[in-house]
């Protein structure tokens, strides 16, 4: 079962809800064609839960939101891309696990 | 029984799964491991077209689907968690998590299954998820009318190389022989396909880039001359490496290559213990194996179960 704590994000309301954000923001870029996207679902439901309260964790699909991932240079999904203040503070790419993406995390709390 | 499970089978891909559904209609108490989500290796595939009964052929995401509804139909106990390590000595095997629990059980089955292995290169790191990737089905999108460059001469290499032409303007296979070891019919595919022009008898030296990715790739061919090529992605499908990291390899008989060695029934060096699938030490990393071989050391865990009891 997804989160409910994920939300998903699109290229118009990216600044509002990511860049704008007053919490920390981890944005998981996936595509329905993607295994490992997949893969690392249940991982990302867990940290929302998790951190909830601490850190937004939202989704973006890559093939309807073209504008963002262009912007941020992404070339691989899943990438997890960790915002803070609308400035990138880390990102990762693949199909990594818990603990890499919870050191990821740390580095915006 | 003084175990939590009869059978515990870490891993959820083919292997795994089919191990799964057999235990589960064979009614015995089994669990399923996985750490991210079922499939494996089947989910960065792209199209599979040699899954007997699928006559048309299936894509890598859809056989994983029918493949975990089967072996729900039959209620097959899944969790979804990483081990981090196990105790397969004595009778009672144990199964560490990491989250700190443990789960014990008197029979394992380790389909662990296997990742791309990596060329090794300067640049491959620093480069990851920014021009060098191991999964054509999930980056192939972002190459639209972009030059890129696959390293390989596999069934995967071959194949994901012709995927990619859906979206790149022109694929260079790169391959360290002068010939494909990939089957004939994906062969006469990429030889067919303007878009794939080949570099024989050559090897990658470095992978080059700056803050947006990878531009180039420096080569040196059998006879030491070098030349480059301008691509802004490379795949890399040069074969896999064991999934080993949590496995007890000083317990456990292996290859050099940290696969492990089982008999024809799939046991292990240590009774109880069994491995199947792409974990195995063996030639030929197909499907359909992967899955035959879920099924034969589920039912050898049977037989080993029955003579405990």
């Amino acid at each position: 079962m997804a989160s409910d704590k994920i939300f998903q994000v699109s290229d118009d309301d990216f600044d509002e809800k990511v860049v704008k954000n007053t919490l920390p923001c981890l944005v998981d870029f996936w595509a329905p064609w993607c295994g490992p996207c997949k893969a690392i679902g249940p991982v990302i439901d867990e940290l929302a839960e998790e951190f909830d309260g601490k850190i937004i964790i939202t989704k973006m699909n890559v093939d309807d939101n073209p504008v963002t991932p262009g912007k941020f240079g992404l070339r691989a999904i899943p990438t997890l891309i960790l915002f803070k203040d609308g400035e990138v503070v880390d990102k990762v790419t693949g199909a990594v696990g818990k603990s890499q993406l919870v050191d990821l995390i740390n580095k915006a709390l | 029984m003084n175990t939590d499970y009869q059978l515990i089978i870490i891993g959820g891909g083919p292997t795994g799964l089919t191990a799964g559904l057999y235990a589960a209609r064979g009614r015995i108490k089994a669990l399923l491991i996985e750490k991210g989500a079922t499939g494996g290796q089947v989910l960065l595939t792209d199209w599979v077209d040699n899954y007997p009964g699928f006559k048309d052929g299936i894509s890598g995401f859809d056989l994983v689907e029918k493949m975990t509804e089967h072996a729900d139909r039959f209620d097959l106990e899944k969790r979804f968690a990483a081990v981090s390590s196990l105790d397969l000595k004595g009778e009672t095997k144990t199964v560490f998590l990491e989250n700190g629990e443990s789960l014990t059980a008197q029979a394992i089955i380790i389909s662990t299954g296997a990742r791309p292995r990596p060329l090794d290169v300067p640049g491959e790191k620093e480069f990851a998820g920014l021009g060098v990737s191991y999964c054509a089905t999930c980056d192939g999108p972002f190459y639209r009318n972009r030059e890129i460059a696959v390293v390989g001469g596999g069934n995967t290499a071959i194949q994901e190389a012709i995927h990619l032409t859906k979206f790149a303007d022109k694929v260079t296979i790169i391959h360290r022989r002068d010939e494909l070891r990939a089957t004939k019919i994906l062969q006469e595919k990429a030889f067919a396909n303007d878009k794939i022009n080949f570099i024989w008898d050559s090897t990658v030296k470095a992978i080059e880039g700056d803050a947006d990715g990878v531009n180039r790739l420096q080569i040196t061919n059998k006879s030491g001359e070098l030349s480059s090529i301008d691509v802004t992605g490379f795949f890399i499908l040069i074969g896999v490496i064991p999934n080993n990291e949590v496995l007890p390899l000083d317990q456990l008989e292996t290859d050099p290559g940290g696969f492990l060695i089982t008999d024809n029934e799939m046991l292990t060096s240590i009774a109880g213990v069994f491995a199947a699938g792409d974990i195995r030490d063996k030639q030929f990393r197909q499907i359909i194996n992967a899955a035959g071989e879920g099924a034969t050391a589920e039912l050898s865990a049977e037989q080993y179960l029955a003579n405990l009891a």
